[in-house]
């Protein structure tokens, strides 16, 4: 088993046409994935390799089965083609798009309430089952098919680094996501963090977290609370200066708030194992998770 | 993005929210032309920067003649301010907005931000105005009234009566602040803004609601439907190297160390960051080349590192996945030659012919030490901490 996507994931890629839609498409099909479809306005008809493209999503769905969206869109229309996959009713829709407006996302987040579709990102690098599917931009072969851990992380390369020293440990994945680096971002650490509780392949959890906004301190609420499995936790930014945006929309130090301090404090009062030398993480995973 | 107090209340007028009379002066005969043409003193010279707490550090002065006008002007022109938001460095004063003083009777609070947590846009209103309301929110949370708005709805009539009662202010001037409200709003929503702020917003014995001072900060992932806002920016309040780094598109901010470095991707540069702490040494800078990474943009990160004088040191790590490791460490070398490298780097890469990659930086003939995993890479910057 594993999290929100697994082998019958039958992915739709909106903005397939694309240099970026072209080129990720390919290494999802590489990896495994089941890309059955491809949606870009006005070149419905065409094929991108040998996936049929589609003007819209509700067509694509009808035709092929998709269940689930993966967005190449540029920032300008991208909170538009979320809410077209809303409206198709998506089980997952995975969007990678870096720069939306915050207001954008703001409107699609709401709209969003009490629907069964699950957005992760926008700004994130996807989501992959290692050995099943890859729903993303992540490099597959770092990854280490089969669990027992579950990764969910803020960020793209720091999540690579991560799961990249787990698999050299000889430490499997059963899932890890990007959860995005913006200020509004459709899936929480606590969505996740709740799956993976109840998942019955992943035995141990490591969150990956970074300055700004207070997830961090909600998931180490949450944890303490609900979480039996035991969570691994790594903080980036202690040495961000306040005020600053450091490159993700999100990651930004207001006044005392969403420090990194703040984070790992809380993550420690909660029980949770924080690590704190990056070049070890993996060494710490093997003798937390005792794996 | 930030913008000037004196653009934001341009802004203002034009959503109908009320401001002092004033103009906006670059030199000190602006500053008397504008002064002549407002008349009547007393009258308020206010520093414009891009930072907060400019009436504590000095940056704001009332003044009762020319006389005294001039001799404020002249001092306040070319000044270093150093409020608790710019850091020891400070600010050049390059601009004075010359405003009209007001009869203050009392200074309330009045914010529109966008609230993380609950995924809504607030409307913020306090009765201790004129204060850090940071301070206010930690010390007395009680002072703050926060309605909350339904992006999908907007702004409706009760949200703002919610928020006029609560001020408790008699019945005429509930009109005007609902008024002030809606205007704010809209700005927020219209603009793509992260923050729109009056801070204080006066009542005067007269009994008027007066934007005593103004705040505007822009998302900067709207700014592209904002051709107009985009010209308000000021490229003289930010770093200099922080604006060269952005023409490459490079996302850069400088900070006081001396260990330079160069990763791609938000996250693991500012994990990079961390790491350059651990080891001893400190981080020079924050220098996010995207997720990709390509050897043109480590030379333009090489350039603007290198510009830095306290760099004593450079540390590039790329977790590259798919990207290819011998084609930018080939990149990294060209780059390193053409721009004169005079620092040891360390440069860690993760990817595709990984090990190719190092064997090229090896056989460089420059000071590159390869490092193959971050553990290493730490070794190695200790090392050069202690050199």
């Amino acid at each position: 088993m594993s999290i929100f996507v697994n082998k019958d994931t039958r992915v739709v890629v909106q903005g397939i046409t694309g240099n970026e839609g072209q080129f990720h498409t390919r290494q999802c099909i590489n990896y495994g994935t089941n890309v059955v479809a491809g949606v870009t306005p006005g070149k419905g008809g065409m094929y991108m390799d040998n996936v049929p493209v589609f003007n819209t999503v509700k067509e694509a769905k009808e035709k092929t089965g998709a269940n689930c969206s993966l967005i190449f869109v540029p920032p300008p229309f991208a909170a538009d083609a979320i809410l077209e996959a809303i409206d198709a009713e998506m089980d997952v829709i995975v969007a990678i798009t870096e720069g939306i407006p915050a207001l954008d996302m703001l409107k699609v987040k709401n709209y969003l309430r009490g629907k069964k579709t699950r957005l992760i990102g926008p700004n994130c690098p996807g989501i992959i089952t290692p050995g099943e599917c890859k729903v993303g931009i992540m490099p597959g072969h770092i990854h280490k098919p089969g669990g027992p851990i579950g990764v969910v992380s803020r960020s793209g390369t720091l999540t690579y680094e991560v799961v990249h020293q787990l698999t050299n440990m000889g430490i499997g994945q059963s899932t890890c996501l990007g959860i995005g680096g913006d200020p509004i971002i459709g899936t929480t650490f606590i969505d996740v963090l709740e799956a993976f509780e109840k998942d019955k392949d992943t035995q141990g959890v490591v969150m990956v977290g970074e300055i700004g906004g207070d997830a961090e301190e909600r998931a180490a609420e949450f944890i303490k609370k609900n979480m039996k499995k035991p969570v691994i936790g790594f903080i980036a930014g202690l040495t961000a200066p306040p005020g600053r945006r450091m490159g993700h929309a999100g990651a930004i130090i207001s006044g005392k708030s969403g420090t990194a301090e703040g984070k790992i404090k809380a993550l420690k009062e909660a029980g949770i194992a924080v690590c704190e030398d990056l070049g070890s993480f993996g060494e710490f995973a093997k003798e937390v998770f005792k794996l | 993005m930030k913008i000037h107090e004196y653009q934001a209340k341009e802004i203002f007028r034009k959503f109908n929210i009320p401001t002092p009379k004033g103009k906006v002066a670059f030199s000190k005969e602006e500053a008397v032309a504008a002064a002549k043409e407002l008349g009547k003193f007393p009258m308020v010279v206010k520093a414009q920067v891009h930072a907060g707490g400019r009436g504590k550090a000095g940056g704001v002065k009332l003044v009762k003649s020319m006389d005294e006008l001039e001799n404020v002007v002249s001092s306040m022109l070319g000044m270093k301010l150093v409020t608790h938001q710019t850091g020891p460095e400070g600010k050049i004063v390059r601009k004075l907005l010359i405003e009209e003083g007001l009869n203050i009777e009392k200074e309330y609070y009045v914010a529109v931000v966008m609230d993380r947590s609950s995924e809504k846009i607030v409307l913020m209103l306090s009765e201790a105005g004129g204060m850090d309301i940071e301070e206010v929110a930690e010390k007395s949370p009680e002072k703050i009234i926060k309605v909350f708005v339904d992006p999908l709805i907007g702004v409706s009539a009760y949200h703002l009566r919610q928020a006029a009662f609560g001020l408790g202010l008699e019945k005429d001037l509930q009109k005007s602040l609902m008024g002030i409200l809606k205007g704010l709003y809209t700005i927020f929503v219209d603009l793509d803004c992260s923050l729109v702020e009056i801070n204080p917003l006066v009542l005067t014995k007269e009994k008027n609601l007066i934007a005593l001072d103004a705040k505007i900060n822009f998302d900067d992932n709207g700014l592209f439907r904002h051709k107009d806002i985009l010209e308000l920016r000021d490229i003289e309040e930010e770093d200099p190297l922080e604006v060269e780094a952005s023409k490459y598109g490079l996302n850069y901010i400088k900070l006081d160390g001396n260990v330079g470095n160069i990763v791609n991707g938000a996250g693991l540069a500012m994990a990079t960051m961390d790491l350059i702490k651990r080891a001893g040494a400190e981080p020079a800078n924050f220098l996010d080349v995207g997720g990709g990474a390509s050897a043109e943009m480590v030379e333009n990160g090489f350039r603007i590192l290198l510009s830095d004088k306290n760099v004593k040191a450079i540390f590039i790590n790329i977790f590259g996945g798919i990207l290819r490791c011998d084609v930018l460490a080939e990149g990294v070398v060209a780059a390193a030659k053409k721009v004169g490298v005079h620092v040891p780097v360390v440069v860690r890469m993760e990817g595709t012919n990984a090990e190719k990659g190092r064997e090229i930086l090896l056989s460089s003939g420059l000071d590159l030490r390869t490092a193959k995993d971050l553990k290493e890479a730490a070794k190695m910057i200790a090392q050069l901490a202690k050199e």
